[in-house]
Parts: C-alpha cells; structure tokens; sequence
C-alpha cells in the first residue's frame, strides 16, 4: 500500500500548466453534465474529446493507464456483474453459458455504464496527475477564495498518508509477533483486520493532533490575515479553459438530445 | 527578548484530579537559557504548552498568573516558538523552503519578505539543501532542524524547546543541539526540556529543577544544582552527568538460538552472517540506515530474508514460515514504538492474549499475568488501557507482552531509546535478570551507555550499502 500522488506529467504542457482551479472547474463543468444521461453515445463523445486534448496535458500515456488501473478493475468486475445478474435480457443472444444468455441488450448496457465511469473518471485523474497538491491548495486559496485553514488543513493531512501504509506493515508485523495471525480462516482474519485499522486510525488521529497543535504555534489560523508565498495567478486562458470545458459539454448534450439518443437519468 | 513571570501558577487538564503542575514562582529574565528538570510527570511539557499559548482556557482550570513581556501567553503567541519531539508531525508542507516560509504567511509578513527570510534561517540553522528539497526525504536529525527554522523564522523572542532531540539517534541530535547553538542569539530567551542533560549543558546558563507535588526544588547555575541534587536527580530519572552504572555481563552462555548466514534484504540490509546464543546480550550497532532494524525483523522471524538464511531453534524450516503461535513461544519481539504491539483495550487483557493464543489454560494464564504484572511493576495499572501509558510504562509492558509467551529469545529494537535513567536503570536490570535465567537477547540499539553496561558481544553494521541499482528518480 504506497501512494504516490506527485505528478506524472511535463509540467510545461499547456493545459497542465494552467491554473490548478481552472484545470479542476474545467473538468467539473465537462463531466457534470454527462452524469444527466444513461445513453452509450454521449460518454462516448465526451471520451473521444477527452482522449484528444489528453496531448495537451503532457500525461505520459503508460503511468495514465497505471494510474487508471482501478478503473479498468472495476470495468471488468462491472462487465461480469451485467452478464451474470441483468434483468433486461433483450436484444440477439450471442453467447449462452449454462443459464446465462450474454445478448446485445446485456452487452449495450454495460458497455454505457463502463464508457460513463471511464468519461467522468479520465478529466479528475488528469487534472490531479497534472497538478502539484501545494499548488492546488493555493490556488484554492488565492483564487477560489476557499479557507486557508480547510486548503492547507487537508494539504498537512495529504502529507501523512504515505506514512500510514508503514504504519500498516508495521503493525502487522508487531501482530505476528505477538502470536497472533489469522491463518486461512476468514473470520478470523476479518478480525485481525478491523483490529490492525483500528490501531492505525487511533496512530492517526494522534499524530493529527500533534500536527495541528505544531500549526497552531506557528500561527496558523489565528485571525491574522495570510500573506502568500507563492503566487497562482487565474488569466484570460484560464477563463478560456473553463468557457471551452462548459461549451464542448453542452455540445455534446445537444448533439445527443438532436439525434435521439439523449436518455434522462431520471423518469 | 521576552520575560516570563509565572506567580502561584498551576494548572489541571480537564476530567483530571491531579494538578499537572502548581503553586509555579519563576522569572525568566530576557536572554537567559534555562534548562528545565524534574521527574516525569512533574508537569514540564504542561508549562511549555502554557507558556506557548497551547492550553485554550476551555481545555482546563488554571489557577496563579502567567506572563510574557505582562501578556496573557494566549495574546502573546507572536513572541513565543515552540519545537516539539517529533519531526514527523511539525512539518507541513511538501517542500523545505514551503514549510519554513508557512509560519511567515500565517503571521502576513510581506510576500516580498518572506524568501529572504527563509533562505537567511536556513543558513542559520545549517540546512543542507536547496529549498526545494522534499520534506519526506529528510532525516530525522534534518527535518527537526527544518522545523526549528520554521520557528525561527518568525523571531521569537522567547523559544521553547520540548525535547527537541529524544526522537533522534545521536548524530540527529548533535545536529539540533548545534543548530540551537548557532541560531539563537543572546536576543532569544530560551527554555529547554530535555533529561539528557549532560549534551545540552553548553547551551544553558540556569537550571531549574521542578517539584512532582507542585513548586520549584531548586533553581541556579547548573554546577550548583548537579553538585546540591545531582544523586537525587539521578534517582528520579535525570540523566545528570557523571552518574554512572555498574556493568552487568554475562557469567556464562549455552547453546546456539539464532544463526544467520549472509543473510540479506534488498536495499535495506546488506548480508549479515551472526549469531546469538542463550545467556548472553548482543547488541546490534550501526549508524541509521544501515538496516539494523531490518535484521532486527529478520532474526524476530518477521521478515523472509532475500538472499542468504536464518535459522533458529534447530527447526529445518526459517522462522518466518513459523505459525505466529510458534514463533511467539520462541522469539519474543519488541519494537521501538510499544503502542506498535498493543491489541487490546487493558493491560491483563494485553498480557493474557499470548498465553490465550498458545494454548496456556486460564488458570495458568492468570498466573503468567500475575507475575508479569507484579514483576514489571504494573499492578497499579492493571486495568488501564495501554495507550494511556506514559512512555516509560509503555516500554515495560510491552517488554512483559513478549514474555508471557515464555520464548527464550528476545529481539529488541532501541529498548532504551527516549527513556528517562530510572526506566533505563530497570530495563537493564530486567535483561540482565532474563540473561541469567538462561534468555537470549538480542538488542539493536544505538545507545553507548547500553553497550557498554550490558553487552556481552557486538554486532557492527557498517556503512549503508550502496543501491544495486542505479535509483530512478521518480518524475
């Protein structure tokens, strides 16, 4: 359990070097309308745009894909749940496997779920593999106006989530050695792991406080008004960016709504 | 350049009965360097809290008065730094130079002032690197100078010092102490806490010594206080210079626990061919970094070595294929952090979980628990829950969770690491004790007085390995 959330891109790509809210509301303004609609074409639009400004970004193409690992985890286990489990059972049959019928219906519905996660999924990784937390915090805080004390309290937070996966491996180590391991059974394997994270979260929750209490005596949060160290500046091509995010997802809306395919999620 | 005035002050956290410290009289004149002793439990980390503002009046009854410059220290946060233990949670931002330049924008220095002020400090306090330097690739010897810095930055006229080196191997805490001493002009009051007393001496001019019950024991220059209280000092915990202990070695050893044989782990511990054997104490040394800890989890039967072998107990199979319940009735661990090993919500519950899991029935449980309470004086705390412990407390039972499974050998990491003399006087009374009732010990440690006191044989690790491979540095 390691997490690296630094930066996989070339930081001087155009649409990476944009402002760290612009690149966080553009993909917001994008995806948010897609979640309106359970139709297949439109993610897949909105995919296909995604795929080709993907350049702009400087993501290396191999660590996007490591970094999207999850998402294509959970898009088989989406496929395998459709086959096995799916109501709506119309459409040709393809393939019958016992009592399963794998038909078109089936395939179609899973595929637009999975296009979907992947759609709304692919702009949120972008922008956090594009950008710097310290600078997303402050632009948060120049820009968007957002509180100090939320934008660098979760920034000190972010800081000590490496630290937990050797906690982790640690305390299940100490387990061990304490004679206690859970061997093939389940249950008590279970056990061991609500145990071993909850002494995890009592270590964090500690170390929280010490933190906080360290911010509190530098200052932080004391009414003073912040200066800022480093500046973050929102410019005419941020604005663009946001504009350009909004106008292209609307135009895929009502490309779809035109040509029939728009399916409200509701009713 | 602050005073501090302290007239009949005390004060009790909140849901406690005791006071944590009472009936306080102090000045502390500008410019003065006062190291601050007392016994654990005495109140001194409480005074620093208070004198640094740290004790929101909602948090606690306070009774007397407490002043900085005539200020409530509440008012007066601006003039007071404060450094703490750990570095690990002082730090707050990715990069160096960001996390000196944090306090700064807190107090709104002026944006163009603030990047001459950080690389000025950083000089001051000696930091190696550029300001871009992540934070989470610092030592822990270099990330507490990062946040003394930080502290520094800010020209407090008054800094406070918290055991600024008790999480640091020696070599750390040489880096603090001579960065304190290079940073902080005749301008800065100073108060430290420390019971290494013996290192920090240089930096002080005055020493004062507080009572467990309240009030001050005594006060002045520190050769005054060592010659008028030193025994005393030394009884109660202090490390006061030039009390030593008598050196406990081993009369005889027997057979042969643990061989390793060129065992090795990737990038983190070169291959290592030792051994221990029952009745003596070998101690495992080395500068950090050269996986002391690592073997440490190797001989313990916790770790698969990647090269070499370990074996143990004459079994064919290596100890870390062994079932937990084995290897517990075999090797007893300890780790450098206790609260690392605690399961349960109780002490007896802590001490009766080995025995529970090895088969002992509950009579013969309640017996091993008796003992090992009694033994390391735990009687008292019996139903406590294990993390309220204090440090020195913690040790001792983790010690006694890894003998109530009667293994006869023990691997301990940094046993004495942190503690005050009189923890540090009955842990070494203990594993001599053990030694001699026939117990293995192995001990990775980097204390010198251990070695020299109780250490039958030594392991030197020597310089950390190179990488095999050339690191990649991550984009």
């Amino acid at each position: 359990m390691s997490l690296s959330l630094t930066p996989i891109a070339d930081p001087t790509a155009p649409l990476a070097r944009r402002n760290p809210v612009a690149k966080a509301g553009a993909a917001l303004l994008f995806t948010l309308p897609l979640i309106a609609t359970v139709d297949p074409f439109t993610p897949a639009a909105a995919l296909a745009v995604e795929l080709l400004v993907l350049p702009f970004f400087g993501v290396r193409p191999g660590l996007l894909l490591r970094r999207a690992l999850p998402l294509l985890l959970s898009a088989a286990g989406i496929l395998v749940t459709m086959i096995l489990f799916a109501a709506d059972r119309s459409g040709e049959t393809l393939l019958s496997l016992g009592p399963i019928d794998v038909t078109t219906g089936v395939l179609s519905t899973a595929g637009a779920l999975i296009l979907r996660i992947f759609a709304i999924a692919l702009p949120g990784i972008v922008v956090f593999a594009t950008t710097d937390p310290t600078d997303l915090a402050d632009a948060l805080i120049q820009n968007a106006k957002a509180p100090a004390r939320f934008a660098i309290g979760a920034l000190a937070a972010f800081r000590l989530i490496p630290l937990l996966g050797q906690e982790w491996r640690t305390l299940t180590l100490a387990r061990r050695a304490r004679g206690v391991d859970a061997g093939h059974n389940p249950l008590a394997r279970l056990r061991l792991f609500t145990s071993t994270a909850f002494a995890l979260l009592v270590g964090a929750l500690r170390r929280g406080v010490r933190l906080a209490v360290a911010m509190d005596a530098r200052g932080f949060d004391a009414g003073t008004p912040r200066t800022h160290a480093r500046r973050q500046h929102f410019t005419t091509p941020d604005t663009v960016l946001l504009l350009a995010a909004a106008l292209t997802a609307a135009t895929i809306i009502t490309t779809a709504v035109v040509l029939g395919f728009f399916q409200p999620i509701v009713g | 350049m602050s005073d501090v005035r302290l007239r009949g002050f005390g004060w009790r956290h909140a849901g406690r009965r005791a006071w944590a410290v009472r009936g306080l009289d102090l000045d502390v004149r500008h410019g003065e360097r006062v190291l601050l002793l007392g016994p654990s439990g005495a109140g001194k980390s409480t005074l620093l809290g208070a004198l640094a503002g740290l004790l929101p009046e909602d948090s606690g009854e306070s009774e007397g008065t407490i002043e900085i410059d005539g200020l409530d220290p509440r008012k007066a946060r601006e003039r007071v730094g404060i450094v703490f233990q750990d570095p690990q949670t002082q730090l707050v931002m990715a990069r160096s130079g960001d996390d000196v330049a944090f306090g700064l924008e807190n107090r709104g220095t002026p944006a163009g002032d603030i990047w001459p002020r950080v690389s000025d400090v950083l000089d001051r306090v000696g930091f190696p690197y550029s300001i871009n330097r992540p934070t989470a690739m610092l030592s822990g010897g270099e990330a507490q100078r990062l946040a003394l810095a930080g502290v520094l930055a800010l020209r407090p006229g008054l800094l406070l010092l918290d055991e600024p080196t008790a999480n640091l191997d020696p070599p750390g805490a040489a880096l603090i102490r001579d960065a304190v001493a290079r940073a902080t002009g005749p301008e800065t009051t100073l108060i430290i806490v420390e019971h290494r007393v013996a290192e920090v001496l240089p930096l002080v001019d005055r020493v004062v010594v507080l009572e467990p019950g309240g009030g001050v024991r005594a006060d002045g220059a520190p050769e005054m206080i060592f010659a008028a209280y030193g025994d005393k000092l030394a009884d109660e915990g202090v490390w006061v210079p030039g009390f030593g202990f008598p050196v406990l070695k081993s009369k005889s050893t027997s057979e042969l626990l643990v061989r390793t044989e060129q065992a090795t782990v990737t990038s983190r511990l070169a291959p290592v061919s030792m051994h221990a054997a029952a009745g003596e104490i070998t101690a495992v040394t080395g500068p950090n970094g050269t996986g002391k800890s690592t073997l440490a989890l190797l001989l313990g039967g916790l770790l698969a070595p990647d090269g070499g072998r370990v074996t143990a107990f004459g079994d064919r199979r290596p100890p870390h294929r062994w079932r937990a319940t084995t290897l517990a009735t075999r090797i007893g661990s300890v780790f450098q952090n206790p609260e690392h090993q605690f399961v349960t919500g109780r002490v007896t519950d802590e001490l009766a979980l080995g025995p529970r899991r090895i088969g002992r029935t509950s009579a013969e449980t309640g017996r091993i628990v008796d003992e090992l309470l009694h033994r390391l004086r735990l009687d008292r705390l019996a139903d406590a829950n294990p993390y309220t412990l204090s440090g020195g407390e913690a040790r001792r039972l983790s010690v006694a969770t890894a003998l109530a499974t009667a293994p006869r050998l023990l691997v301990l990491d940094e046993p004495t690491f942190g503690q005050d003399r009189r923890t540090w006087r009955e842990l070494a009374d203990l594993l001599a004790e053990l030694r001699d009732d026939g117990h293995g010990i192995v001990a990775v440690t980097h204390d010198e007085t251990f070695v020299r006191t109780l250490a039958d044989r030594t392991v030197p690790l020597g310089e950390p390995a190179p990488d095999p491979l050339p690191r990649r540095s991550r984009p």
